[in-house]
């Protein structure tokens, strides 16, 4: 029985795509087999990120409509064994995702995939809470930022009360907490929230810090998932936060902020 | 920053401590609001009616709260009386 790992946050442009195309590859790497949905209907974008964005030729619509079967509309990473995408379709039709249809294709994935990681839109409407009412896991992308952090409290409260689990009084959704474009050096100068505030606020277990990385836009540039960039920064966080999600024990890297030289300080730009 | 800012450090920006403090302050009152049912700002908005019938009051003269601690549940309404007016005549008054 697969579990569905909902990626979330309330706002939007926190790294919830980057971060749910860098945790679905992370898995296949480790040999679980995964598949990775686009629930922002209407504005796909998880083929792009995933460099698939010519190879979609059914959609997750068509596949609840009947008019495609999952075979036909799942995607095969040629980098990565064990990974799928699943692509979104860029209907207006808002109501697309009917309840029945969703967890119809949902319990089909839970029978033929170890994980399915859904990249859910922002904001708290249909797509959103679709995405967050199937969620056995829920990773909570934050920003240090008020009203990256204050979005995802909100977002906690509705795992908890809306979603599928909460419905049936089973056990919670698991929760962690992604800390996304974090800058080790503005919080030592007191100009960011640190992991400790954000944690201090949010209460959740911590998955992972990404820190702020040039490599992730050149990721989404070339349709590579950043996990794969194994010399950046971003990537090898990533690696070690799947790790953490997996149940291993890693030290948290990346959070210390370098000492710049007095010749730097002096000329260097800040 | 000039030169002897980047030298010695100056810091001139700590904003951070006022960003958590704004937000523990803004997610007390709203994890509060979140559990609260429905009909609570409706029930709030006919107890104003009814008390304006009466006193010359302000919308935001009127808290009304729910608190559970166990088995029991409080009902809170408070009534910032101290600036209202009590109207000259009421009108419910005037017609008993």
């Amino acid at each position: 029985m697969g579990k569905v790992v909902t990626v979330t946050s309330g706002k939007g442009g926190v790294g919830k795509t980057t971060s749910s195309a860098a945790i679905s590859t992370g898995l296949a790497m480790r040999g679980h087999k995964t598949v990775v949905i686009d629930f922002d209907v209407g504005l796909r974008n998880l083929d792009l990120i995933m460099g698939v964005e010519r190879r979609v030729v059914f959609d997750f619509i068509n596949v609840i409509n009947g008019d495609a079967n999952l075979n036909q509309a799942l995607i095969k990473d040629k980098r990565v064994d064990n990974l799928y995408i699943f692509p979104t379709s860029q209907t207006r039709d808002k109501d697309a995702l009917r309840k029945e249809g969703v967890e119809r294709v949902m319990d089909e994935l839970r029978d033929n995939f170890d994980f399915i990681v859904c990249d859910s839109p922002a904001g708290i409407e249909h797509g959103a809470l679709t995405a967050l009412y199937h969620a056995d896991a829920a990773i909570v992308v934050t920003n240090p930022e008020v009203s990256s952090v204050r979005d995802s409290d909100r977002i906690l409260g509705m795992l908890s009360s809306r979603s599928r689990r909460a419905e049936r009084n089973e056990a919670p959704v698991d929760e962690f907490l992604l800390l996304t474009r974090y800058s080790a050096e503005r919080v030592a100068r007191g100009e960011m929230l640190s992991i400790e505030d954000v944690q201090e606020i949010l209460s959740i277990p911590l998955m992972g810090i990404i820190p702020e990385s040039e490599s992730v836009l050149k990721a989404s540039n070339t349709g590579q998932p950043v996990i794969l960039d194994k010399e950046s920064v971003a990537g090898r966080a990533y690696d070690d936060a799947v790790a953490r999600f997996l149940g291993e024990t890693r030290e948290m890297r990346f959070i210390k902020a370098e000492k710049k030289s007095l010749f730097r300080s002096l000329f260097g730009k800040a | 920053m000039s030169i002897l800012e980047r030298l010695f450090g100056r810091r001139t920006n700590q904003s951070a401590a006022v960003a958590k403090n704004r937000l523990q302050m803004v997610l007390v009152q709203e994890r509060a609001g979140r559990n609260a049912p429905d009909f609570l700002p409706l029930l709030k908005n006919e107890i104003l009616a009814v008390v304006a019938k009466y006193l010359d009051v302000e919308d935001d003269m009127i808290k009304i709260q729910l608190e559970s601690a166990g088995d029991t549940s409080v009902l809170e309404i408070n009534v910032e009386l101290d600036k209202a007016r009590i109207k000259p005549k009421p009108s419910v008054a005037a017609k008993a």
